[in-house]
């Protein structure tokens, strides 16, 4: 089977789907590589490298989709690239499945299959593949680029000579891939980073990136399907609106990167917020395609507004071409190796594979877009798993338990009750009822100490129940039988041990124990 | 005077209570266990100097002996060694309940009739019969854990049969005694009781397998305390009865923690035979195969990782590497790793064995996680390290259904970017089942004492 590679022609895309790496990789899988003239030269990879790899040169687009099976590409297929790709072939891009049903329509009559890269799923198996990711990282670093290379100072604080120099102070909204990174790349460069996110999950991951992870008062868990955020209530949004009002004062760069999946992208950084920053500040919206998170911004152009640039750049992997297009290549060689698991360069788009059945957007002349949900989400799980382990255990008891068998137990154990109150003596009963209520209270107690204390929990119990000295001692010389006397004795001395190795191993112990 | 008393116990209990609540935190636990010797000391000087009449050396001996006996021993033992060092000092308790029901049978001076000669000598039967399964149950399970006896479960053939049958003939010498009078035929009786339930206790912990432990000393932890609080009853001493129902409820409350750890039913484990059945499980179902790695390796998979959770198992106690992870511990976090703990329930021979363990080797108690608040993250995590782990981390129990484990909560540490196992040999754990971990392919072992490799692994880091 042909894999075409044709050129970019969308404005402003310099990203190539393939490089001389990848289209060896994929003569390995036993494809053959047709290359489109020019394909790789804005990203650095001249047409030579190319055909040293392997791959076919061809003159123009017209030739390169000739006979092709299988076309990469980074951006959707303009209508006159469309016209040009066989029937029955399959086509893998970023496609946007969800703003482009007329595409996927076209793609359908025309039978062509069509996998879109954004729309693998994100679960660990897929990470290899994952697209999205590779390009966020790299939108996360060129955000921080843009950002200085914008920016009037240095990003790491000096004392020279010549007078003391501020470190830079960056704040990032939004602790995806894209933030992580681009708090990596600040990090690195010398500023002091803050970063928001609505998910608490993430602040270990932004704290282990040398940043530090702002929170609102509220307590309100942000974690959606598929590792990304959910909508907040208002009274959070309020809370952290205000959150933010209070950083825009203080910090020089801003970065967002807050996107929720299907929707315009939340206005973040508002007007206001803009316009009390400090003149020469610099805000980067990653979001500029889905409508922007500030309220200035201007998909594809940088504006400056009260002083402060406003990036609003679509493509910023496109101006990080040459790594973009590495790692993109690579997400598709690993894609395809799932396609073409025979290695003999025919593909199979197997439903069966959920990675495989997410990325389908279009096969045999119909939408399959979009899949079933993914089951695993590749984030942590939500906090609720993390519930008391009593609560569940309760819960799960009641439910099990119907009010007819309920009510039949305390029917039946109030009946044994009364009637052990009617023949026991009445010293049986104080006695009883001071057992049953330290039981309840034993109960209650012990629920609370933690899981790591629970050796010296039995120890320190094991201590105590060394009381029974107290009955041994009661019994020594008392009862004027020498038998007993002799039993008490050996009683009070193993209950001794009991007593004084138990507490000193405790000690010895809880000792050990420090933050 | 017997107000006073009766205020002095009040104020132990009130203490002992206390003291278990302590136990809530760390931060706590310390005062707790003070607030546990006070109440102590104040019950025993109450007793002695309230009720006890002459007689004083003999009490002052005994508790002498026991004091130097029992300091000792705490002092000697080794932090690996606790488990044992419970259950041995479970049997004293047992011990002690046995001879104190004896004493109350034997004691001159009771004489009762009617109900409270009953209730009284139901009191004493049960007293006895409680604390001789304790005596023998808690040597037996010592005996496992030191290894003086096999920790296989043994098997005899009718063995639901036999324990019936034990407990049908104590109930039916009760129905003799509880009524009768002291003479020689009652004396008999008990005597053939006693036996009865030692043997009993032998047999019940003989049957249950060395990797179910940690429930038997909890369990029997439980029944130390309701022979006491038996003893309380016949005594008719308030202070035992809220002691022994405190304890009592403990241990029963830890064995429903690890039987829930466990995934499995307290009646399941209590009537033994686990991981007999098990070893069925054929190697050759495995597909793939093991690939040993080296301490270079392993120190550059180290230096590469970002994030490393560690495993420790049962097998970091027995090799003492708790000093050794400690040490690799500070240094990964030195190097500016994220390195967190992920504790199994069940992990070790006795509940949060492995916490004990690792603050004795200094490692700070926040970094070490319970299962349920780590297992979410180990597929962000680069390296999972397993030290003496088996059956807390097979994947069979999450995927295979017909594993006898299936369904016990386990550490996902396949789901991390690698997994190195520290191991001595292929050989399977305590549950008897053979572990596809091993063979994952995002999988390396390290064959050898763990503790030996982590010191060797240690000198490789640089920085």
């Amino acid at each position: 089977m042909i894999i075409a590679i044709p050129r970019e022609t969308a404005p402003g895309e310099a990203r190539v789907a393939a490089t001389p790496e990848s289209v060896k990789r994929l003569r390995d899988l036993g494809f053959s590589v047709a290359v489109e003239k020019g394909a790789g030269a804005q990203a650095s990879f001249n047409d030579e490298a190319y055909a040293e790899a392997g791959a076919e040169i061809r003159d123009d687009i017209r030739q390169c989709l000739d006979g092709a099976g299988l076309v990469l590409k980074v951006q959707a297929p303009s209508d006159e690239e469309l016209e040009l790709i066989p029937e029955g072939a399959t086509l893998v891009a970023f496609l946007k499945p969800a703003q482009n049903a007329d595409l996927l329509q076209k793609l359908a009559e025309k039978k062509i299959n069509a996998l879109a890269v954004e729309s693998v799923p994100r679960i660990s198996r897929a990470q290899k593949m994952d697209a999205l990711s590779s390009m966020a990282n790299i939108a996360g670093y060129r955000a921080v680029i843009e950002a200085a290379h914008n920016f009037g100072r240095f990003f790491t604080g000096q004392i020279t000579a010549a007078g003391k120099i501020p470190p830079a102070k960056v704040l990032v909204i939004g602790a995806g891939v894209a933030g992580l990174s681009a708090i990596g790349t600040a990090k690195g460069m010398g500023a002091v980073v803050r970063a928001f996110d609505t998910r608490a999950e993430v602040r270990e991951q932004v704290e282990s990136m040398g940043a530090e992870f702002l929170t609102v008062e509220i307590e309100e868990e942000g974690s959606g399907t598929g590792g990304y955020a959910k909508q907040m209530s208002k009274e959070f949004i309020d809370a952290e609106m205000a959150l933010f009002r209070e950083q825009a004062k203080d910090v020089d760069i801003v970065i967002t990167t807050a996107l929720i999946p299907g929707k315009p992208a939340p206005k973040l950084w508002l007007a206001d917020m803009v316009d009390s920053m400090a003149e020469g500040s610099v805000v980067v919206d990653l979001a500029a395609e889905m409508g922007g998170n500030c309220d200035y911004t201007v998909a594809d152009e940088k504006v400056v507004k009260s002083g402060v640039t406003i990036i609003g750049y679509t493509n910023l992997p496109s101006r990080a071409a040459t790594q973009s297009s590495r790692l993109y290549a690579t997400n598709l060689v690993h894609l395809l190796s799932e396609l073409a698991p025979e290695k003999n360069g025919e593909i199979d788009i197997n439903f069966d594979d959920e990675v495989i059945r997410g990325a389908t957007v279009v096969k045999g002349g119909e939408i399959t877009w979009p899949p079933p949900p993914p089951k695993i989400s590749a984030q942590p799980k939500p906090a609720e798993k993390k519930a008391e382990p009593v609560t569940i255990v309760e819960e799960k008891v009641a439910k099990k338990r119907s009010p007819l068998s309920f009510l039949l137990f305390w029917l039946v154990a109030g009946s044994l009750l009364l009637w052990l109150g009617k023949v026991a003596p009445p010293d049986f009963v104080s006695h009883f009822t001071v057992f049953v209520l330290a039981i309840f209270v034993g109960w209650q107690v012990i629920w609370n100490v933690t899981h790591a204390l629970h050796t010296p929990l039995m120890s320190v119990t094991n201590a105590i129940s060394g009381i029974v000295v107290v009955g041994a001692l009661l019994q020594v010389g008392a009862t004027g039988s020498s038998l007993v006397t002799l039993l008490a004795f050996v009683a009070v001395l193993v209950a001794s041990i009991n007593i004084f190795g138990g507490f000193f191993v405790t000690y010895r112990m809880l000792k050990m124990f420090r933050r | 005077m017997n107000g006073m008393i009766s205020m002095a116990y009040l104020f132990s209990a009130v203490m002992f209570i206390l003291s278990l609540g302590g136990l809530s935190s760390h931060e706590t636990a310390r005062r707790g266990n003070i607030y546990g010797m006070v109440g102590m000391a104040v019950a025993i000087i109450a007793t002695i100097a309230g009720i006890v009449a002459g007689a004083y050396w003999m009490v002052a001996i005994a508790m002498a002996v026991g004091a130097v006996v029992g300091l000792s021993l705490a002092k000697r033992v080794a932090m690996t060694q606790m488990p044992q060092m419970v259950a041995l000092l479970h049997s004293f308790v047992g011990l002690a309940a046995v001879l104190i029901g004896w004493g109350g049978f034997l004691d001159p001076r009771v004489s009762l009739s009617g109900a409270e000669h009953i209730v009284h000598n139901t009191e004493i039967y049960l007293g006895i019969f409680i604390g001789a399964i304790t005596l023998t149950g808690s040597v037996i399970a010592f005996g496992k854990l030191q290894g003086l006896i096999s920790g296989k479960p043994l098997m005899l053939p009718a063995r639901h049969w036999l324990n019936l049958a034990a407990i049908l003939a104590c109930v039916v010498l009760g129905a003799l005694f509880i009524p009768a009078d002291l003479n020689a035929g009652t004396v008999i009786n008990l005597l053939i009781m006693t036996s009865i339930a030692l043997l009993l206790g032998i047999h019940l912990i003989a049957a249950i397998g060395g990797a179910d432990m940690p429930v038997v000393i909890s369990m029997l932890n439980s029944y130390s305390g309701w022979a006491a609080a038996a003893t309380g009853f016949m005594l008719s001493n308030d202070l035992l009865i809220v002691v022994g129902a405190l304890v009592g409820s403990s241990g029963a409350i830890l064995s429903y923690i690890m039987c829930r750890g466990m995934n499995r039913s307290f009646v399941s484990v209590i009537l033994g035979g686990f991981g007999s059945d098990g070893g069925e499980v054929a190697e050759g179902e495995i597909d793939g195969e093991v690939v040993a790695t080296n301490f270079d390796e392993m120190a550059a998979e180290l230096e590469a990782a970002d994030s490393v959770i560690i495993v420790p198992g049962f097998g970091m106690a027995v090799a003492h590497a708790q000093q050794a992870v400690s040490d690799l511990t500070d240094k990964l976090r030195k190097m500016g790793k994220t390195v967190r703990f992920g504790i199994h329930p069940v992990a070790g021979r006795l509940p949060g064995h492995m916490n004990v363990l690792l603050a004795e080797a200094n490692v700070p108690y926040d970094i070490v996680l319970e299962m349920d608040e780590i297992n979410g993250d180990f597929p962000q995590t680069d390296l999972a390290l397993v030290i003496g782990a088996n059956d807390t981390v097979n994947p069979d129990a999450v995927e295979k259904p017909g594993s006898p484990i299936a369904g016990m909560p386990v550490l996902e540490v396949w789901k991390a970017g690698k997994v190195v196992i520290l191991k001595r040999s292929m050989a399977s754990g305590y549950a008897g089942v053979a572990n596809p971990l091993f063979y994952k392919e995002n999988a390396r072992m390290l064959f050898g004492d763990a503790k030996d490799s982590l010191q060797s692994v240690l000198g490789k880091l640089s920085g």
